[in-house]
C-alpha cells in the first residue's frame, strides 16, 4: 500500500443489532484507487458494513473517515460515494438514458449535458447508443448490470461500492463481467469497494481482499497472500477445496498427525504452535510412482475422480479421512478407481494454521 | 370436436360466468329495447326508451352521479395516499392495528352506518345536540345537503381506495428507494421521482374501483341527502319500482354502463398500468 493518506479509514467500527454485533471492531484502511473486496459467507456482516460505508446505516461505535474527515453521520445522499446494489435497483419506469442521467438530473444539470454524459458513459460500458431510449426492463441481465454501473459513475463518486451485483448472473456472463469491471476500474481509476461471498470472484478482480467472519475481519491481504498464506483454517477453506489435517506437537517436539500419530514434515513451525491444522491445496498433492519421493507421503485407495475442465480432481480415501488431489489434465496418470495409490507433498507446500 | 384439456377444464367456469354474469347483463340490454311498460322479452325491439331519456331531464341525474363520484375520488385520493404511505412506511407495528380499524366498519351494513351518520349530524343529534348543551352553540345541520352526501360516500368507499394504494406503495422495492437516495436525491425527490410513479398501479386501481362504486351509489344520496339530489341510480330504482317501467330502467342502466365503461377505458388508456410497471 502506498503511504499516502487512505481514502477510506475504519476505526474500531462496530454495529450492534440488539445484543448482537453484526460488525465488530473493524479497523481498515483502503487506499486511493484501490479495488478492495470484502469476502465472507452470508451473515458475516459484510452487507451491514457496506451499508455503513455508503451511509445507509450508522455505526453504533467507531469512526468512518473519508480522506480523514469523519463521515459517520452524513446521510447517503450527501456522501461523495455511490453504491451498485445486489438487485441493481434500476428505475423500472425509466429508459436506459433516464436511469443513467438520474444523478445528473437531481443535481440540476441541463438536459443536453446530461445526455452527452450518458452517451459517453454508455460508450465506456459498451452499451450501444441506440439503447438510450430503451426501457431498462427490456435489457438483458448483463446490459442492466452496465446500466447500473453507468448510473453510479454518472454520480461521479469518489468511491464506488458494490453489493454482490454479479451474484444472480449465470457463470459465463459473470466471468466476462468480472473482467469488464476490472477494466472499468483501470479506466476510471476510482476506488472500488466490492463485497461478495465468492472468493474466486474476489481473486479475479481485487488488489486486496478482506475476509470477514462473524462480524470480524480475519485476514486482509493481496489475492496471492490470501491464497498461499491463509492465517486460519476458515480462510484456507474459503478459497476452495483444501486438505486439512489436524496436527499437534508431540512429546518429541515434532509435528504429528493428530489422528494417526504419523510424523509430518512441515515448514518452519511458529514458536507458540501447539496444535492446529496443516493445510495442503489439492494441486500440491501428487501421486508418487515407486522411485519418486516427497517430504510427506500416505497411502490410500483411489475412490473417485471428477473432471474440472483443465484439471482433474481425485478423491483418495486414507483410513477414515479423504484427501483431494488435483492434477492438470495433460499430466500423465495411469491410476484407476480402487487402485492403491501413494500421495505425497512437500513441506514447503504445506501451511500451518492455528484454528 | 376435440377440445384441449385447458378448454375442457375451463368449461365449468365459463358456464358459471355465462349464467351468472353474461345472461343477466344481456337480459338488461335486451329489455332496454322492449316497448315501454312491458314485462316481456317477446315484444318488438324499439328505441323508444332511449328517445324518452334523451328528451327528459335525466342528464341532470347523470351529471349528479358523475360529479359526486369525481369529488369523492379526488377527496379519497388526497386522504388515502398519506394514510397508505404511513401504513407502509411510518407506522411500523401499529400498521396492523390501524388496518384492522379501517376494515372493521366494513363488517357493518352500509345502511346502518349511514343512519349512524344521520343520528350524528341531525339537528339536536350527537354533534349539534352536544354543541348546544355544552357551549350553547346553535348551528345549522349539514344533514340533507350535498356535503353530507359526499361525506357519506368518502366514508363508505375509503377502504376501497386505501387498500389498493397501500399495496401499490408497498410494491416499491426498498433498494430502489435507497438507490435514488444514494444517488443524491433528497427524501422529497425520492418520493417524487421513484415512489409516487412506482406506486401508481395501486393508485390507479383505487381510482377506478372507488369511481365505479361511487357512480353506482344510491344510499348516501337517499339517507344523508334526504333526496335533495337525485342521482341516476335513484332514477333507475324509481323506474323499476314506482313507475313500473322496466324497459326505461334498463335503458338508463345501459346508458350508465356505457358512460362509466367509456370513462374507465379512457382512464386506462391515459394511465396504462403496464407503462407504470415498466412492461413496455
Amino acid at each position: 500500500m502506498p503511504d499516502t493518506q487512505p481514502i477510506l479509514s475504519l476505526k474500531a467500527v462496530r454495529k450492534m443489532f440488539g445484543p448482537q454485533a453484526a460488525v465488530d471492531s473493524i479497523d481498515l484502511d483502503i487506499a486511493e484507487g484501490e479495488f478492495f473486496t470484502i469476502v465472507g459467507p452470508s451473515g458475516s456482516g459484510k452487507t451491514t458494513m457496506l451499508r455503513m460505508l455508503a451511509g445507509m446505516d450508522t455505526p453504533t461505535s467507531g469512526d468512518i473517515l473519508l480522506r480523514g474527515e469523519r463521515i459517520n453521520d452524513i446521510p447517503a445522499n450527501k456522501r461523495p460515494t455511490c453504491m451498485v446494489f445486489q438487485s441493481l435497483a434500476l428505475f423500472p419506469h425509466r429508459t436506459v438514458g433516464q436511469n443513467i442521467e438520474f444523478p445528473l438530473k437531481i443535481r440540476g444539470e441541463a438536459p443536453e449535458r446530461r445526455k452527452a454524459r450518458a452517451l459517453q458513459l454508455m460508450d465506456l460500458l459498451r452499451l450501444p447508443q441506440s439503447y438510450y431510449g430503451k426501457n431498462v426492463l427490456k435489457c438483458s441481465g448483463g446490459e442492466r448490470q452496465r446500466v447500473a454501473l453507468a448510473r453510479a459513475l454518472a454520480y461521479d463518486p469518489q468511491i464506488l461500492f458494490f453489493d454482490e451485483p454479479l451474484s444472480a448472473i449465470d457463470y459465463k456472463l459473470r466471468k466476462t463481467l468480472e473482467k469488464e469491471l476490472k477494466d472499468i476500474h483501470r479506466e476510471t481509476r476510482k476506488t472500488f469497494v466490492y463485497i461478495t461471498h465468492s472468493l474466486e470472484e474476489a481473486m479475479v478482480m481485487s488488489d486486496r481482499i478482506g475476509v470477514m467472519r462473524a462480524g470480524r475481519l480475519v485476514q486482509v491481504g493481496t489475492p496471492q497472500q490470501i491464497y498461499s498464506t491463509p492465517n486460519t483454517r476458515f480462510v484456507s477453506e474459503f478459497v476452495g477445496d483444501v486438505n486439512v489435517l489436524p496436527v499437534s506437537i508431540g512429546h518429541d517436539g515434532k509435528l504429528h498427525d493428530a489422528t494417526t500419530g504419523l510424523h509430518l514434515k512441515a515448514p518452519p513451525i511458529p514458536r507458540d504452535f501447539v496444535q492446529g491444522h496443516m493445510v495442503i491445496r489439492p494441486e500440491f498433492l501428487r501421486f508418487l510412482e515407486s522411485p519418486e519421493q516427497a517430504d510427506n507421503a500416505v497411502s490410500g485407495r483411489l475412490y473417485n475422480e471428477y473432471a474440472l475442465g483443465s484439471r482433474i480432481q481425485y478423491q483418495v480415501r486414507v483410513g477414515d479421512s479423504v484427501f483431494v488431489v488435483e492434477k492438470l489434465r495433460q499430466q500423465p496418470f495411469t491410476g484407476r478407481l480402487d487402485d492403491e495409490v501413494i500421495i505425497g507433498w512437500d513441506a514447503r507446500d504445506a501451511i500451518l494454521v492455528t484454528d | 370436436m376435440a377440445l384441449s384439456q385447458g378448454t375442457r377444464s375451463a368449461i365449468p367456469v365459463i358456464l358459471f360466468l355465462l349464467a351468472g354474469f353474461a345472461a343477466p347483463l344481456m337480459a338488461v340490454i335486451w329489455f332496454s329495447f322492449m316497448p315501454p311498460r312491458s314485462f316481456s322479452f317477446a315484444g318488438t325491439p324499439t328505441l323508444e326508451n332511449y328517445a324518452t331519456i334523451f328528451e327528459s331531464t335525466s342528464y341532470i341525474s347523470f351529471l349528479w352521479s358523475l360529479g359526486l363520484a369525481v369529488v369523492t375520488v379526488v377527496l379519497l385520493a388526497a386522504i388515502c395516499y398519506p394514510v397508505a404511505y404511513g401504513l407502509v412506511r411510518v407506522f411500523g407495528k401499529w400498521a396492523t392495528l390501524l388496518t384492522l380499524l379501517f376494515t372493521i366498519p366494513l363488517f357493518v351494513s352500509e345502511n346502518i352506518r349511514l343512519y349512524g351518520w344521520v343520528l350524528f349530524l341531525i339537528k339536536n343529534g350527537v354533534l349539534l345536540g352536544s354543541l348546544k348543551s355544552l357551549f350553547g352553540l346553535q348551528l345549522e345541520s349539514m344533514l340533507f345537503t350535498v356535503p353530507a352526501i359526499v361525506l357519506g360516500m368518502v366514508y363508505v368507499y375509503l377502504p376501497f381506495m386505501l387498500f389498493p394504494m397501500t399495496l401499490g406503495i408497498s410494491m416499491v422495492p426498498n433498494e430502489t428507494r435507497d438507490a435514488a437516495f444514494d444517488l443524491g436525491a433528497t427524501r422529497w425527490q425520492v418520493f417524487k421521482e421513484v415512489e409516487l410513479p412506482l406506486s401508481m398501479p395501486g393508485v390507479v386501481i383505487g381510482f377506478l374501483l372507488t369511481f365505479v362504486l361511487a357512480v353506482g351509489s344510491i344510499a348516501e344520496a337517499k339517507v344523508l341527502g334526504g333526496q335533495s339530489v337525485i342521482p341516476i341510480t335513484h332514477d333507475i330504482e324509481i323506474a323499476f319500482t314506482y313507475s313500473q317501467n322496466w324497459p326505461l330502467g334498463s335503458a338508463l342502466a345501459v346508458l350508465l354502463m356505457l358512460v362509466v365503461g367509456t370513462l374507465v377505458v379512457l382512464a386506462l388508456r391515459r394511465f396504462d398500468l403496464d407503462t407504470f410497471l415498466g412492461r413496455r
